[in-house]
């Protein structure tokens, strides 16, 4: 409520001050996508005069925060008149469910943010571009020739009926397993498993020294989703694998059966407090001294320690995932009807652009979304991801919303928390081949 | 009578009185009640049983994603949340959270008031700094209670502290008894209110009844066995039924504190609503909850008003 109040004191303000700020507020009354590029260029010029720029986005840890700022940096160098509310919330079942929660009351309500991250793939398309909320970005990629510096499998998830949809800022990837090899040398394990044979010998120990061999943060649904989504691709091929979301893969196959069994038979070996441990602290968790051996997660995690200052760490694909990227990407996008659409479409303009996105991924511990970095500004993981995405088998996120729609993404999270809790590898099972009934996949 | 169910005892009591052959004329007291009244009940009549009738329409159309539609499907969304295992999870929870929540509130909020109403000094100090929780909004007490829980710190260092280094409870986050330790904090926050509700009825009891007592021999337990208890049960019946459907809507303590647990231990129907219709976008599920919830409150809030009508017309 005080945000918008503050809005909407500012309309007022605007409107008393410049007539500038007035073409800026009256410029979201227009037909969403009807304006031509021109109109829109030339309306940008206006409103650079000032105004708000309202971001929404889950990002709050380290690494996140930093290389969100990197982009807001180059922004207000560009504009420095636009008032930057960066509304980030984090938290909530299904992947920035709080966010996402609050930004649907907002969409619901009319009263959409200037722009938000939204996950590539079905997130984007299923929960926002479906029912009509986004304009189309046609003349933003033709202004910023952004056709020829994504990758085009990148713009088809990013497009609905051949019209691109919103602007990736980066591409992650989900199946790394961190390690600390010193935890690893005092058990005994000369180097990081890569199979899951390998990992649970290991994993014994690393029990018979004391040390957890699996960080996992369960106290909400989500991080063992994560987790899961990687040892389903070790199971199922990638048809199969990409079956599971069209009907043709059952989620009662039994290759679930055994991914189902494989993390569950993990969560022996996984720090004990897995249950009251959230996401967002599992990293001080992995960095402590006493802290668990390793940690199935996304390179996310890699800005999130370089933000630490920790050294002590090193990456290889998930237990038996080598040759195999699993992809998701933050995009922004913008909602029909944003209240500064020049602040939001020239903040669109910086997420696309070379310099925003080698400003932003070095820190985020992603690669960039565009195929011409600045390779010195990359690190070595950075650089072997790089390397990586060119040469593997791209497969999308379930938990990041790129295979799947958000109450899939939801269901899935709670299905795997319920084995996290319960240990029952036949009721999780039930709950995920209701979820996909209730999401009706069908070819 | 069109006025009779918001008439005022003393209204009742002149009807009454006077002839029942005089004929209902609209006078102009009545025209400035009614003009007076007329805001509150066109808001009342919008915001709460206009949205509750659209709750209940919403939850028998195929509202189940971000794109809206509005096709009749009768009861299927109830069958749905009937076969909900979630739904049951939370029948389970709203119990054990009531059960935990009242007792506590009621106990407590009498064993304070009791001893608050010793004339002690400092009174008003300790009835401030008593109540004092209940203006905390729920958001804040969830996230102090969340690190208060937390096994690894919070109380559970206290615990260590003091030697008892093998009793370190895992609170909001063991599967089975997640609920009563929500409860703890829930309590916490709305046991000065109810205190203040016994303060009241603790206030209102004459004394001559408490000394007529004492002349008879009856001790302090026999004072609040006989006398004290059952004056107070107005007051009783009134804590009951606000703590009730305190229990029912519980919201954000709950969210801001462990949300729906690990495999629902913590999981509330209102926070099952809210993540159906927000987390989820199946609106029409969530307003099914909802009506749910509404029925559920009905069944407390009515037997209140009726022992309230009765009341009055004592």
């Amino acid at each position: 409520m005080k945000s918008l109040n503050r809005r909407e004191f500012m309309k007022f303000a605007a409107l008393g001050t410049s007539a500038a700020a007035l073409a800026a507020c009256a410029t979201p009354t227009a037909a969403p996508g009807a304006a031509p590029a021109a109109g829109s260029t030339a309306a940008s010029g206006a409103a650079a005069g000032g105004g708000q720029l309202e971001i929404f986005s889950w990002w709050t840890s380290g690494g996140e925060v930093e290389a969100l700022n990197a982009l807001y940096d180059i922004y207000s160098a560009q504009y420095p008149d636009v008032e930057i509310v960066n509304a980030a919330l984090t938290g909530g079942a299904g992947q920035g469910g709080n966010m996402k929660a609050l930004l649907e009351t907002r969409m619901q309500g009319g009263q959409p943010p200037d722009s938000f991250q939204v996950h590539l793939g079905r997130e984007l398309i299923d929960s926002h571009v479906v029912p009509g909320r986004m304009e189309d970005l046609s003349f933003l990629y033709e202004e910023e020739g952004l056709n020829d510096v994504f990758p085009q499998d990148l713009i088809d998830i990013a497009s609905y009926e051949g019209k691109p949809y919103s602007v990736p800022v980066n591409i992650h990837r989900s199946n790394v397993l961190w390690y600390r090899p010193s935890k690893l040398e005092a058990a005994g394990v000369a180097v990081a498993p890569t199979t899951w044979d390998e990992f649970f010998a290991a994993a014994e120990l690393l029990k018979t020294a004391g040390i957890p061999a699996l960080a996992v943060a369960e106290n909400e649904p989500n991080f063992s989703g994560h987790v899961f989504e990687n040892i389903l691709i070790t199971q199922l091929d990638q048809a199969g694998y990409l079956g599971l979301f069209d009907g043709t893969t059952s989620w009662e196959d039994e290759r679930v059966t055994r991914s189902l069994e494989i993390l569950n038979q993990a969560y022996d070996y996984a720090n004990q407090d897995y249950l009251s441990t959230s996401w967002g602290d599992i990293n001080d968790r992995f960095v402590a001294d006493d802290g668990p051996a390793m940690m199935i997660m996304g390179d996310w995690t890699h800005g999130v320690l370089l933000s630490k200052a920790f050294s002590d760490y090193r990456w290889a694909p998930a237990p038996d995932t080598a040759g195999m990227f699993m992809v998701l990407s933050d995009s922004f996008g913008l909602p029909n009807n944003a209240p500064d659409r020049d602040n939001a479409v020239n903040f669109l303009r910086v997420c696309g652009s070379r310099e925003g996105q080698d400003a932003f991924n070095p820190i985020k511990g992603s690669i960039p979304a565009r195929t011409d970095p600045d390779l010195s500004k990359y690190d070595e993981y950075l650089l072997s991801a790089m390397e990586d995405f060119k040469n593997n088998t791209l497969l999308p996120s379930i938990q990041h919303g790129a295979a799947v729609k958000q109450s899939f993404v939801l269901d899935y999270a709670i299905a795997i928390n319920n084995l996290a809790t319960n240990r029952d590898v036949a009721a999780a099972q039930a709950m995920l081949v209701q979820a996909a009934t209730d999401a009706e996949f069908s070819a | 009578m069109a006025t009779k169910s918001i008439a005022v005892p003393g209204e009742r009591a002149r009807a009454a009185s006077t002839t029942p052959k005089r004929r209902w004329r609209i006078n102009s007291d009545m025209l400035i009640a009614f003009f007076v009244l007329l805001p509150s009940i066109l808001a009342v009549a919008l915001f709460i049983y206009t949205a509750i009738g659209w709750t209940f329409y919403i939850s028998t159309v195929k509202w189940n994603s971000q794109i809206i539609d509005y096709t009749f499907v009768g009861l299927r969304n109830w069958s749905r949340m009937f076969s909900d295992n979630r739904f049951y999870a939370d029948l389970r929870n709203l119990v054990y959270y009531a059960i935990g929540f009242m007792s506590q509130c009621i106990i407590f909020g009498f064993i304070i008031a009791s001893l608050l109403d010793q004339k002690i000094r400092g009174e008003t100090l300790f009835r401030t700094i008593i109540i004092f929780p209940f203006a905390v909004s729920g958001i804040v007490t969830g996230v102090a209670w969340r690190w208060l829980m937390q096994p690894t710190t919070g109380i559970n260092l206290l615990f260590a502290k003091i030697g008892l280094e093998n009793f370190q409870p895992v609170w909001i986050s063991h599967p089975d008894y997640g609920m009563w330790a929500v409860t703890i904090a829930t309590s916490w926050q709305f046991t000065g209110y109810v205190m203040a509700l016994y303060l009241a009825g603790l206030r209102g009891i004459p004394q001559e009844l408490r000394e007529a007592a004492a002349i008879d021999g009856a001790g302090t337990y026999a004072t609040y066995r006989y006398i004290i208890i059952p004056l107070l049960m107005p007051v009783t019946f009134t804590a009951i039924v606000l703590t009730g459907m305190n229990s029912i809507r519980v919201f954000d303590v709950l969210a801001s504190m462990s949300g729906s647990g690990p495999a629902f231990a913590t999981d509330t129907l209102a926070f099952f609503m809210y993540q159906s219709t927000f987390g989820a976008y199946r609106y029409s599920l969530g307003a099914t909850i909802g009506a749910f919830m509404i029925l559920l409150s009905a069944f407390l809030i009515i037997p209140y008003l009726r022992s309230m009508r009765d009341e009055v017309e004592r």
